[in-house]
């Protein structure tokens, strides 16, 4: 069934636009030319932090703490192979899409971790990134209860990501 | 600056534990390794995210991105409560949440900041802290996302059989997170008034 989702979403997309008479090939090549943007504008980020990332896993410090939290990381239901991705999700958006696909390479993409890796990716934020863009914005000089959500909606993914991994994926 | 930080207590980490763990040797060719890893990461995704700004960009000219703001206006009201009565509010908001849901990173955040402005504007005239902005800060770090385009990228240069699969629990693990996200911030400010 979820390989009608994609396909049909294009062909909506695309219908939609031809009723509404949009230009569709001057949009598409348009949007395409900002990809080429948002691609340039991570690189530099994803560069440095695979550079630093792949130095740690090299050094062993991840088995080491993993080896501390996998306990705690077992019993609810997460992977240990994940916990580097918990930890930097948070701060950096380029950093967990780095980390991430290396999770999700050494684990296999259709393994059980490498989905879970895969649904923590898709289903969190940035949070320290957002919340520093609005109260900047906004001139908050309280954040009030905003970080503390954050974080309790983060921790919720990615609990959910384990449960519902296993749940909805024979 | 939190970046900064990030970076260096990474690199240190990677000097101490190779310098203990003997394996300094891993480490140094890890940042040769690394640069060229973050190169094949960018041509494996780099088609996939060009490919979704394009469909997104058909959203925005045909419309369909701002259909999709106006259905959402019913849950706008059960989550933001009295705010929603505030009609540029709402519209920011609905803006922003629809531009979360398909995806449209560039578009959310400005919309997002003009509903925050907004929110925050009616809790000043009020003289209450601003727990719409709250709400609104809160619901965009906990992204609720209908495609998650990137990930589908990565999975399917790392060779996954059906990268959308994940579809249904990115879903349910999103819905559930931002439930969290919403109900924290009420529980707070609860908590507060007593």
């Amino acid at each position: 069934m979820t390989a009608y989702i994609v396909p049909a979403l294009i062909l909506f997309i695309a219908a939609f636009g031809a009723y509404k008479r949009t230009d569709i090939y001057a949009a598409l090549t348009e949007g395409a030319r900002a990809g080429m943007k948002v691609c340039a504008s991570i690189f530099p980020a994803v560069l440095i932090m695979l550079t630093a990332i792949s130095m740690v896993r090299a050094s062993g410090a991840i088995e080491t703490l993993a080896g501390v939290c996998a306990p705690l990381l077992r019993r609810i239901g997460i992977p240990e192979e994940c916990l580097p991705l918990v930890l930097l999700r948070p701060f950096s958006g380029s950093g967990a899409l780095s980390v991430g696909s290396e999770v999700i390479r050494d684990a296999g993409a259709d393994s059980l971790t490498g989905r879970i890796a895969a649904v923590m990716l898709g289903s969190s934020e940035t949070s320290f990134y957002t919340i520093a863009v609005y109260s900047a914005y906004l001139k908050l000089k309280d954040t009030g209860c905003t970080l503390k959500a954050a974080m309790l909606a983060d921790a919720a993914a990615f609990i959910m990501s384990g449960v519902a991994v296993r749940l909805l994926m024979k | 600056m939190l970046m900064s930080v990030v970076i260096c207590v990474l690199m240190a980490a990677a000097f101490i534990f190779g310098a203990a763990n003997g394996r300094m040797e891993a480490v140094s060719a890890a940042s040769v390794s690394g640069a060229a890893e973050a190169v094949a990461l960018l041509l494996r995704i780099g088609g996939n995210i060009c490919l979704w700004s394009a469909l997104m960009e058909v959203m925005q000219r045909s419309g369909l991105a701002a259909a999709v703001a106006r259905l959402l206006s019913p849950l706008i009201k059960i989550i933001f409560g009295g705010y929603a009565e505030d009609a540029e509010a709402r519209e920011a908001i609905s803006q922003n949440m629809a531009a979360n849901l398909l995806g449209l990173g560039s578009a959310a955040t400005p919309a997002g900041l003009r509903a925050a402005a907004r929110l925050s504007e009616l809790s000043r005239r009020r003289g209450e802290k601003p727990h719409g902005a709250y709400l609104l800060i809160a619901l965009n770090t906990a992204s609720v996302q209908l495609l998650p385009t990137t990930v589908a990228a990565v999975r399917s240069g790392l060779g996954s059989a059906a990268p959308y699969d994940i579809l249904p629990a990115v879903w349910l693990t999103s819905a559930v997170s931002a439930a969290a996200a919403v109900l924290a911030v009420k529980a707070f400010r609860g908590a507060e008034k007593r």
